[in-house]
């Protein structure tokens, strides 16, 4: 059910994060949604695109480490408090979230939730109990 | 384990008998090195220092030293202590770094050094019924007439094989039934996987025992090699300078090499200030040949780093014992007054589970010294965590601190991103040096 994050470890410099944006850009891969934790030397990017095969394929070849996990991906309608209220759901099952980011889609009113998550299962099971609707690369791709 | 000793009285002496020998020996030899050595004279002229000073191991500190440089500038004859008519015999070093070293041998020193290399086979369990296969190189090179005349002191049966062909060693191994083999650390695993792909197994060949060195090798080659081969493998030590192979030699509790320091005297010095520090320390390593009548080094310098102990050892041999090389002098950084070796760096490393991929950068920053590692992150160990990747630096960090008694800050960086020169990585940064 999970959706695929591409994780790639860079240098907190200058020009590094445009580096990786514009080497998928030119691939034809886009880019959904981008988030970035730093410590002052290193940066890890957290990436969720339209086709994780081709973005790992080219990042590997530029000599990028990389890592492809899984997260959990939720639906959200795009208004006030659905966040928290997702959140609250995963809360009372005593399900710690890492750390996570959003992303709205182009067309669609909705939002998207990213979670990073020690228990996929568990969340996405507690998250469509809640009646949360979950996505998938197939869903994403399709953005 | 039974214990075999080829010079028992000496190797198992007590440590005021052996001092006492010692201190006789120094007395003679000094004396003979004055009188016989116009180079070595001057230098203690200009210390003012005479062999009327020297009453014993004691006063060895009052010798200027010899190094690598003095041995050039003295090439080739200038620290020769006999007439050439009496010696018998050169070796040499390939001369890779510099000029080539070229020591000269009388039988006697030959007899002595072959003395020692028998004590390191016998150490090994060799006696007189092993055959004994020597796959180091003959030649200018000591390995092999070392070894070779080790063998024949503890009455093996000798395989003289010299180095390489691999084919044919493997062919005397197997026909005649080898149980010691002789050779570099490096060569012995090559010759564990050629039987592997030839379809031995260890159990199918008699060898027992290897003797290996002239190359550093670390724990995990001796117990790959040992797995490969079905064998214990021993160290050994030593350096054309002082002889050649046979200066030290494990036994069997495999925990450092014993010196065979009725002949090489060692002590270890600060390499910065030449003061000698006390037993455990860790420093430059210095040799004082006893014995030698042809090329009497006194207080050589060997710019091993090492560290030496009398702990008591179970093989019952009172010889004191040098740990395996951790470094060379040409490569120590002092950092915060603190002798540092990047080859400890990558001891760490390996056992931190990390490629020995990376980069001292030393500052100094309002006059304090500023330590950083950089150590390229590993596919196995990287995580989309921020949190995990800071642990695993603070972690090693610690480990470093255990290893250097000093902080570094470590810093983990992308593959492939540590500068290379020539394709070779630049380990050391001192940037102290630029102002
Ligand atoms: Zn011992």
């Amino acid at each position: 059910m999970a959706i695929k994050q591409l994780t790639v470890f860079v240098q907190n410099k200058r020009g590094s994060v445009v580096s990786v944006t514009d080497l998928l850009s030119q691939s034809g891969v886009d880019l959904r949604a981008l988030s970035i934790a730093e410590t002052q030397d290193l940066g890890i990017l957290r990436l969720i695109v339209n086709d994780e095969k081709t973005a790992e394929r080219v990042l590997t070849e530029n000599g990028y480490l990389i890592k492809v996990i899984d997260v959990v991906g939720v639906k959200i309608a795009d208004a006030p408090g659905k966040l928290t209220e997702a959140l609250s759901v995963l809360d009372r099952a005593d399900i710690n979230v890492e750390y996570l980011y959003a992303f709205l889609a182009r067309t669609e009113r909705h939002a998207y939730l990213v979670l990073r998550v020690e228990d996929n299962a568990a969340a996405e099971s507690v998250l469509s109990g809640a009646g949360f609707k979950l996505i998938t690369d197939a869903d994403i791709s399709k953005l | 384990m039974a214990q075999n000793y080829y010079q028992k009285e000496i190797e198992t002496m007590a440590p005021e008998e052996m001092r006492a020998l010692q201190s006789e020996k120094l007395v003679r030899q000094v004396k003979h090195v004055y009188e016989n050595v116009a180079y070595y004279r001057d230098l203690m002229d200009k210390k003012g220092v005479t062999p009327d000073d020297i009453h014993g191991i004691e006063d060895l500190h009052k010798l200027p030293f010899l190094s690598k440089a003095d041995l050039r500038d003295a090439y080739p004859y200038g620290l020769l202590a006999k007439p050439l008519e009496d010696c018998v015999r050169i070796q040499s070093t390939s001369g890779t770094t510099g000029r080539r070293v070229v020591a000269f041998y009388t039988q006697k020193d030959i007899d002595l050094w072959e003395d020692c290399c028998a004590r390191a086979i016998t150490a090994a369990g060799g006696t007189k019924k092993d055959v004994c296969q020597v796959a180091y190189g003959y030649g200018l090179f000591t390995g092999g007439p070392g070894l070779n005349g080790g063998s024949h002191k503890v009455g093996c049966l000798t395989l003289p094989l010299s180095s390489g062909n691999t084919e044919r060693q493997i062919q005397f191994m197997t026909d005649l039934g080898a149980t010691i083999l002789c050779c570099t650390p490096s060569y012995a695993a090559y010759i564990g996987e050629s039987l592997k792909e030839m379809g031995y197994k260890p159990e199918d060949i008699p060898l027992k025992a290897g003797i290996f060195g002239a190359e550093p090798w670390t724990e995990e080659m001796r117990r790959g090699i040992e797995e490969s081969l079905g064998i214990k493998a021993y160290d050994i030590y030593g350096l054309t300078e002082t002889s050649g192979p046979g200066v030290a030699f494990e036994c069997s509790e495999q925990t450092g090499m014993h010196v065979n320091e009725d002949h090489f005297y060692a002590e270890i010095i600060d390499p910065e200030t030449g003061e000698v520090l006390p037993e455990g320390s860790k420093g430059e390593l210095v040799f004082t040949s006893l014995d030698k009548e042809a090329f009497p080094l006194l207080r050589y310098r060997t710019r091993d780093i090492c560290v030496l102990s009398r702990k008591k050892c179970s093989c019952g041999r009172t010889l004191v014992k040098m740990a395996k090389p951790m470094g060379r002098t040409d490569d120590m950084l002092i950092i915060r007054g603190v002798n540092v070796f990047p080859s400890q760096i990558e001891t760490v490393l390996l056992n931190e589970g990390y490629q020995p991929n990376y980069q001292i950068v030393v500052d100094r920053v309002k006059n304090n010294d500023t330590f950083d590692v950089n150590v390229e992150m590993t596919p196995e160990t990287f995580t989309d965590k921020v949190s995990d990747v800071v642990a695993m630096e603070k972690s090693l960090a610690g480990a470093l601190k255990t290893m250097l008694g000093i902080n570094p800050a470590v810093h983990l960086v992308p593959p492939k991103t540590i500068v290379r020169s020539e394709g070779k990585a630049v380990r050391v940064i001192d940037k102290r040096k630029l102002v």
